[in-house]
């Protein structure tokens, strides 16, 4: 379960977050939507414990993450648009490193299942600055999940790809979502984003201005209240 | 046990990925040979003054190469945001400075090791008298030095203008090392020098102080 409460972020004069109240449940698929500069990678940042906030609390599962944030990196996997991956070395020697950082039981199995997993068995070996951009995104979701960790961040992990890379994404996605992981994905894109979320929340001038089930709600109007709220086009 | 393990791991990353790359190493061995040859050219000193001037061009030639080993020490870290991986982990960042200062020293000694001794053949210099101190205090010195300048690296890389910034932080910094060094080494050389011993308890006071102190730190130099 991830909490926040009244979450601000503040950097030099600026005020980034501005009181975001945020409840994930466990297993529950979240995307959050919103223009540049609404707060969205500040908000999933903080919630990675990559940046500290500057008022609120944050809580994952019930721990305060000011408190517990050595114990509590161990739930978090992240993707980004940045692969976090070191290009001198191969696939397999990021994944292991990794993995030794945090630790992972039987490294070995876990990588090869890993790699095939995302389909890279065959450039295990080879240089990451070798790699395609959609290959070091896929190695990217196998090192975010190498210590297999039940909630997952991603900030507009599909920049870049190709309609392949795209639909290893939605695959790797939807085995989460099946697996009852915890997701909390940021995109701007509405097909990717709403298609298997529990809920969606649209961020502007660092506060949550709406959230709904895009199940019960039209791709349409949701499009809508968007644009409505950005001070878009109808 | 947990942080000499993680401490272990960040190592064996950074050592794969020079031996891949070998990009820092060759480039700091080339620039010292380099600075070697062109003393070598520009000073023809007899051997009781190059005794006195020796030290000096030992210091500043591994100033200068360290600073080019630490202005790289983060660029596999800023590319593809791998600090973010880093600071994702279960781990006391502090173990991310201590394998990085680790590895500058390391690589350092790399280069001392293959560039000394040729400052000693080029300027037909017997070397050291005392082996020993000269040892110690080439360790302790580059020790202080890579243990300040790691830190500082790591803070001016988050900034545009870290390579220039780099050493303008660092140079003041290190200047107490710098002095220190230069008269230790010169006593290793056989010249009488006063207070050598004091010059080298402020080496270790240093070490130890520029070795808490980013470790106290680093956390807070990664979130900013």
């Amino acid at each position: 379960m991830i909490i926040t409460r009244g979450l601000i972020k503040t950097i030099g004069s600026k005020k980034i977050l501005k009181g975001v109240d945020l409840e994930i449940a466990p297993g529950e698929f979240v995307t959050c939507f919103g223009p540049n500069g609404a707060g969205k990678s500040t908000t999933l940042k903080i919630l990675a414990m990559l940046s500290k906030p500057s008022g609120g609390q944050v809580l994952i599962d019930g721990q305060d993450i000011r408190e517990n944030g050595s114990t509590l990196r161990r739930k978090i996997g992240m993707i980004s648009h940045n692969s976090f991956l070191y290009d001198n070395l191969t696939a397999r020697e990021n994944l292991e490193f990794y993995g030794r950082m945090y630790e992972v039981p039987d490294l070995k199995r876990r990588i090869a299942r890993l790699l095939d997993e995302v389909g890279l068995s065959f450039a295990t070996g080879e240089p990451v600055h070798s790699f395609s951009r959609g290959m070091q995104q896929r190695l990217s979701i196998a090192r975010a999940l190498v210590h297999n960790p039940p909630i997952l961040l991603m900030d507009e992990p599909y920049t870049g790809l190709d309609e392949m890379a795209k639909g290893v994404l939605n695959a790797i996605l939807s085995q989460l979502a099946q697996s009852k992981h915890t997701v909390f994905l940021i995109t701007h894109d509405f097909d990717q984003g709403l298609e298997q979320s529990d809920q969606a929340l649209i961020l502007v001038g660092g506060r949550i201005a709406y959230t709904c089930n895009p199940r019960r709600v039209k791709r349409e109007e949701f499009r809508r209240h968007y644009l409505e709220l950005i001070g878009g086009v109808k | 046990m947990s942080f000499i393990r993680k401490v272990r791991s960040l190592l064996w990353k950074e050592i794969r990925s020079e031996l891949q790359g070998k990009e820092m190493l060759s480039t700091m061995i080339v620039f010292s040979l380099l600075v070697v040859v062109v003393f070598g050219f520009a000073i023809d000193l007899n051997k009781d003054l190059m005794g006195g001037v020796l030290p000096g061009i030992i210091w500043i030639t591994m100033t200068f190469a360290g600073i080019l080993c630490l202005n790289r020490s983060f660029t596999a870290e800023q590319q593809n945001d791998c600090l973010y991986g880093l600071m994702l982990c279960p781990l006391d960042r502090s173990a991310i400075y201590v394998a990085k200062t680790i590895m500058n020293l390391l690589l350092m000694v790399i280069v001392e090791g293959v560039t000394i001794p040729l400052f000693f053949i080029i300027f037909n210099y017997p070397g050291p008298q005392q082996v020993g101190l000269f040892v110690i205090v080439l360790l302790l010195g580059t020790y202080c030095f890579m243990a300040v300048g790691t830190f500082l690296a790591a803070l001016s890389s988050a900034t545009k203008t870290g390579e220039i910034l780099m050493p303008i932080l660092l140079i003041p910094l290190i200047i107490p090392v710098l002095l220190s060094a230069v008269i230790v080494t010169k006593g290793s050389f056989g010249l009488v020098v006063s207070g050598a011993d004091l010059y080298l308890k402020i080496l270790v006071v240093y070490g130890v102080v520029f070795t808490v102190l980013p470790m106290l730190l680093f956390d807070y130099l990664l979130e900013v």
